[in-house]
């Protein structure tokens, strides 16, 4: 298997499929799909979401204080985001004030969480593209470096089970939480609960300057004009800011959108139709958002994108103005001196995740270390009633956004979300395309070229 | 020779996955005694030969087939039988595959609503036709797994705990029998109960339960006890792990929600959790949402399309 199959016979006359399916080591159902034109160049180039489950319809009906403990399930990486989202809109519909040890308890759990994608994401998923060299799929992939580098698989596999366990002890569940609710959160945090887990987040603060400091030495410091040229393309960016300084945050503040050119408005999460729209295509069941703000309509033609922006770690750490805790701060001021404001390679989605990793780390211990994380009350009691609500956090993989109606018995009339992974539909097609482009010419392709581009949609975290 | 590993995700979330990944330092031991050869989330193994969508959907042969989800497209639906045509043992892993999970709560809506709603009348949705080419068509309605194909081990969660997702895979690689959970959550749930009568109505979970912060959950008083809906008593028992740990919403102080489907697999949660009520007393005229107690067991007919649902 190791041995390279030999690369597929140029297109002969007609035209030619090449299907990629299951797009791996992503969450999700995904196939790639390239049409090569009569002499084997790429015609056209496509990701297409094989499924849906239609989350939006079905909680239609159901007790709103139950919801949140539902569209956890819209996505097993990253359900505390879904989770606390969804708590804000039903707070929203509800006319609920949260208490402030409620608020920094739901902070805590969602930053643990995003430490806990992180690592995942980065070492578990696109790792193995990166740190094994074998073409063969048995050994690229988490069970290569395992069996190449036990040493370095131990120490991501712990950092992953303490991040788990720091959110089970004291939330119960680390996948599909229930501990955040209406009003605020279900318990209070005792100082003894506090107390270990600062001791488990020095651990895992310790793991991110690992992570980092080896990715730049392993990885980053490889990344050849080829990998920096992969899937790139030229974007808006979309992420939430604090609404004091315009720094980053994950789960309270403003939503930033910028131009390509790096002009940006601001807006509520109340008002994400006038800037947001989504557009349909007939060949995928996800649907693409695209700035609508921006007025030029939607288009993923590469030398004519329109209203395309992106999301998750690269666009947050672009369109804030700084990082609120000094390890990562340091690290975005040499990013920024590297690659300027806003980068644009796709590739950098890595190196932004791991600056993120270590800013999760950071903000752990900040609000840890806050006395009023141990306060109480946590929750205020809520009354159901009609209301409308629109809940906005930062997922690992972009800006989050349900938005719900209740009737007067405090029941969903109707809801909309809008998914983090959904903002980069429409870039990841053009990633994909323009790798496509790059990559495959007189119908000529191989493993390494199609993983390359699989590269281009695992850089995003879909 | 390690036993091989198939493992696939339906229509789910891939928190199964996770959770299997979540067994931590348990996770490189398993592996010594196990091989995966297909898990699409952590390895690149593809369907189609030489690239080409008209080629049959492959995936190799394995002794375990893992399959997490239900089964709500036709594409999964081939999937799953390749699955069974591959895999010595079929594990329908997860509440999802046991009992439709929560994308079976599709099934109380036609498929035109959804669509309509989806991509047609949802806000900031230009408005166009269902997208038809090349994603797979849905099959009439969301099944779990035993209703399409045969299963031999059901091993139910949302997610299965990573102690009993383990367990599972030690059983099946050491070639034993596998001993399935047969208790309820309340076996396993430590908190105070004082007995009948004192419970009249239940109440929606609109404020937190009573509890002494700083004590442990085996002096807070049962939660159906304090008048919430814990769906304990009818729901089967393995989320608090097989290290001495608690239910895991209990250690949230929140009420049980029934993730781990019923007691008995014929059980209805709905059904056994009203007669259990009804025979305290208690009255359920409060709970605003009854089928939603049905929320991770919809497939098998369970859950049906209501036409213009009664106010």
């Amino acid at each position: 298997m190791s041995e390279k199959k030999a690369e597929a016979a140029p297109a002969g006359s007609s035209a030619r499929r090449i299907t990629i399916q299951p797009v791996t080591r992503i969450e999700g159902h995904a196939r790639i799909g390239i049409t090569l034109d009569d002499n084997g160049e790429v015609a056209d180039a496509r990701v297409h979401i094989m499924s849906m489950r239609g989350f939006e319809k079905f909680i239609e009906g159901r007790a709103a204080e139950e919801v949140p403990g539902i569209v956890t399930r819209i996505c097993g990486i990253c359900p505390w985001q879904h989770h606390l989202a969804s708590n804000k809109a039903v707070d929203g519909c509800f006319g609920a004030e949260v208490p402030l040890a409620g608020r920094l308890l739901r902070e805590l759990t969602q930053v643990l969480a995003h430490i806990s994608d992180k690592v995942l994401h980065f070492f578990f998923l696109s790792g193995p593209d990166f740190l094994t060299d074998s073409p063969d799929v048995s050994t690229r992939s988490i069970m290569g470096i395992i069996q190449s580098n036990p040493e370095l698989a131990e120490s991501i596999v712990r950092a992953r089970y303490r991040g788990q366990l720091m959110l089970e002890r004291f939330a119960g569940r680390s996948i599909h939480p229930e501990a955040i609710v209406p009003g605020g959160f279900s318990k209070p945090m005792g100082r003894r609960e506090r107390d270990e887990m600062i001791a488990n987040a020095q651990e895992q603060l310790q793991f991110a300057k690992f992570a980092l400091d080896f990715a730049k030495e392993r990885i980053f410091s490889k990344f050849d004009a080829a990998l920096m040229g992969l899937g790139e393309i030229t974007t808006g960016f979309l992420g939430m800011v604090s609404p004091k300084d315009c720094s980053l945050t994950f789960s309270d503040g403003i939503l930033r959108l910028m131009r390509p050119d790096g002009s940006f408005h601001e807006f509520s999460s109340r008002e994400y139709t006038d800037f947001i729209g989504e557009h349909v295509e007939p060949w995928s069941y996800a649907k693409f958002p695209y700035a609508r703000g921006w007025g030029d309509g939607f288009s993923m033609d590469l030398a004519d994108p329109r209203g395309i922006y992106r999301t998750n770690c690269l666009a947050r750490l672009n369109v804030a103005d700084s990082i609120p805790s000094p390890l990562a701060q340091a690290e975005l001021l040499e990013f920024r001196s590297l690659f300027g404001r806003p980068a644009q390679s796709t590739m950098l989605y890595h190196w932004a995740r791991l600056i993120e990793l270590l800013y999760a780390c950071e903000r752990v211990l900040q609000l840890l270390e806050d006395p009023e994380i141990i306060g109480q009350p946590v929750r205020n009691d809520v009354i159901p009633r009609a209301g409308r609500g629109v809940g906005c956090v930062e997922a690992p993989r972009g800006t989050l956004i349900h938005d719900y109606s209740t009737d007067e018995n405090g029941c969903i009339t109707r809801a909309n979300l809008i998914v983090g992974t959904t903002h980069n539909l429409a870039p990841i097609n053009m990633s994909v395309n323009s790798a496509a482009r790059s990559l495959i010419h007189a119908g000529r392709v191989n493993e390494e070229v199609l993983n390359r581009l699989e590269m281009a949609v695992r850089a995003y975290d879909p | 020779m390690p036993l091989r590993l198939a493992s696939e995700s339906l229509s789910g979330c891939s928190g199964c996955e996770i959770a299997l990944l979540n067994t931590g330092v348990g996770l490189l031991r398993l592996l010594k005694s196990i091989k995966i050869v297909h898990m699409p989330i952590l390895m690149d193994n593809k369907y189609f030969q030489g690239n080409d969508a008209e080629a049959e959907l492959e995936i190799p042969e394995a002794e375990i087939g893992l399959l997490s989800g239900a089964v709500r497209n036709e594409e999964q639906l081939r999937i799953a039988e390749k699955m069974r045509q591959r895999c010595g043992s079929i594990v329908a892993f997860g509440t999802c595959a046991s009992y439709g999970g929560i994308p079976a709560l599709a099934n109380l809506f036609e498929d035109a609503d959804l669509f309509r709603r989806y991509y047609r009348t949802a806000e900031a949705t230009d408005a166009a036709g269902n997208p038809a080419e090349v994603v797979p068509p849905f099959l009439e309605r969301t099944f779990a797994l035993d209703e399409v194909i045969r299963v031999d081990v059901f091993l139910p969660g949302c997610p299965p705990h990573p102690d009993g997702i383990a367990h599972l895979l030690d059983t099946l690689a050491s070639g034993k029998k596998p001993d399935p959970e047969l208790q309820s959550v309340c076996d396993s749930c430590p908190t105070r109960r004082e007995g009948k009568g004192s419970v009249q109505r239940i109440r929606r979970f609109i404020r937190n339960a009573r509890f002494q912060p700083d004590k442990p959950p085996a002096d807070m008083r049962c939660l159906l006890e304090q008048g919430f809906l814990c769906m304990g008593p009818v729901t089967l028992a393995g989320c608090s792990g097989r290290s001495g740990g608690m239910p895991r919403c209990i250690e949230a102080r929140v009420p049980c929600k029934g993730c781990y489907g019923p007691v008995r697999p014929g059980g209805n949660q709905l059904f056994d959790i009203l007669n259990a009520l009804a025979s305290n007393g208690i009255d359920t005229k409060n709970l605003p949402d009854r089928l939603a107690v049905l929320r991770y067991s919809g497939a098998h007919r369970r859950l049906v399309r209501t036409v213009n649902k009664p106010a």
